[in-house]
C-alpha cells in the first residue's frame, strides 16, 4: 500500500499546485493549462477510487475540452495570440 | 492583495462547508436503490457495465434531459456567436508540429472515440465520453488547418438525426407496450459485443449527437477568433 500512498500524495500536491497556479498565473493560456492539469489529477484519483466511468468523463471533458474551451475563449477575447503568423511571414 | 483576499474567502467557505458536512453521516446513505440495482441490473438489462444500465435503462429520461441541456447550451453559443463570416480570411494554419501530429493522431483519436461508444455497454465509458473524443479529433483537425472547417450544416444534420434516433428508439418501446425508453431485446448474452438490446443503439445516438454538437460549438470559437 506504500506506493499507493505515495501516488496519492504526489497527486494531491499536483492538484493543489495546479489550482494555485490557475488563481495566480498572469498568463491566461497558462491558467487554462493549469486548470486542465487539476482535472487530470482528479481523473487519476477517480481511477484509484474505482470509478473508471467518471474518470473517463473527467479526463475527456475536464482535462481535454474544458481547457481547450478556456484557451479558445481567452484567444477570442484577445488575451493571447498565436506566434505562427510571424513565422509564416518570415519563411 | 485582492487575489489573496479571494483565496482567504474561499478557504473560509471551504471550512464552513467542511463543518457542515462533518455533522452529516457520510458513507452511510439511507437509500437502498443502489443495492437493488447492483443485484438486478445484469439479469434485467443485460449490460456488463452496470453504469450504462443505470444511465440508459433505469435513468434514461435523465439522459434525455442531459442531451436537451447540452443542445440548449450549444444553441445559445450559436445564437451569441452568430453566423460565420466567410468573407474574412481564415485563421493562421497550425505550425509544422501541430499539423504533423494531427495527421498521425486524427485517425487514432477517431478510432478510440468510436471504440468507447461501441463498447459503452461492456467497458467503462459510453456515448458522452466517446462523443467528446470524436469532437476533440475534429477540433484538432480544425486547429491544424482552419481553411477546411467542417460545414455546420452537415454537423447539424448529424446532430438532429442522432437526437431523433434516440427519441425514436425510446418511442419504439411504446409500440411493444412498455414505458418510454424501456430497453428492448435484452437477451442472455451478457458480455458479448452485440448484447443489451437497444442500449448500444442509444449510446451510438448519444455519441454522434455529443460529438457533432461539441465540434460545431468549438469550431465557432476558432472561427470567431480568426477574425
Amino acid at each position: 500500500m506504500d506506493w499507493l500512498d505515495l501516488i496519492v500524495v504526489v497527486l494531491v500536491a499536483l492538484i493543489l499546485t495546479g489550482a494555485m497556479a490557475t488563481l495566480l498565473l498572469e498568463n491566461m493560456l497558462g491558467a487554462a493549462v493549469a486548470s486542465a492539469l487539476v482535472s487530470l489529477g482528479v481523473s487519476v484519483f477517480f481511477v484509484l477510487l474505482r470509478a473508471p466511468d467518471v474518470a473517463l468523463t473527467e479526463a475527456a471533458v475536464g482535462a481535454g475540452l474544458g481547457g481547450l474551451l478556456l484557451a479558445l475563449a481567452a484567444k477570442r477575447l484577445g488575451l493571447w495570440r498565436i506566434e505562427v503568423q510571424q513565422e509564416e511571414k518570415q519563411s | 492583495m485582492k487575489r489573496y483576499g479571494t483565496l482567504i474567502f474561499a478557504s473560509g467557505l471551504a471550512f464552513l462547508l467542511f463543518v457542515m458536512f462533518a455533522a452529516l453521516p457520510l458513507g452511510a446513505p439511507p437509500m437502498t436503490v443502489g443495492h437493488a440495482i447492483l443485484d438486478q441490473a445484469a439479469s434485467q438489462v443485460g449490460a456488463a457495465n452496470i453504469v450504462t444500465s443505470v444511465v440508459l435503462a433505469y435513468r434514461g429520461i435523465d439522459t434525455l434531459g442531459e442531451l436537451s441541456i447540452l443542445f440548449a447550451a450549444a444553441s445559445a453559443v450559436g445564437l451569441i456567436m452568430g453566423h460565420a463570416r466567410h468573407d474574412k480570411p481564415a485563421g493562421a494554419p497550425g505550425g509544422f508540429i501541430l499539423r504533423a501530429g494531427v495527421d498521425l493522431l486524427y485517425p487514432l483519436i477517431l478510432m478510440v472515440g468510436f471504440y468507447i461508444i461501441l463498447h459503452g455497454h461492456l467497458t467503462p465509458g459510453g456515448g458522452f465520453q466517446g462523443g467528446v473524443a470524436l469532437a476533440a479529433a475534429i477540433i484538432l483537425a480544425v486547429l491544424a488547418r482552419p481553411g477546411d472547417l467542417p460545414s455546420h450544416a452537415a454537423l447539424s444534420w448529424v446532430e438532429g438525426l442522432a437526437g431523433a434516433g434516440f427519441i425514436a428508439t425510446g418511442l419504439a418501446a411504446l409500440a411493444y407496450g412498455h414505458a418510454f425508453l424501456t430497453p428492448l431485446l435484452t437477451g442472455e448474452r451478457l458480455g458479448a459485443l452485440v448484447s443489451a438490446g437497444t442500449l448500444p443503439v442509444l449510446y451510438i445516438a448519444v455519441g454522434l449527437k455529443v460529438g457533432a454538437e461539441l465540434a460545431s460549438l468549438l469550431s465557432r470559437f476558432t472561427e470567431e477568433a480568426a477574425q
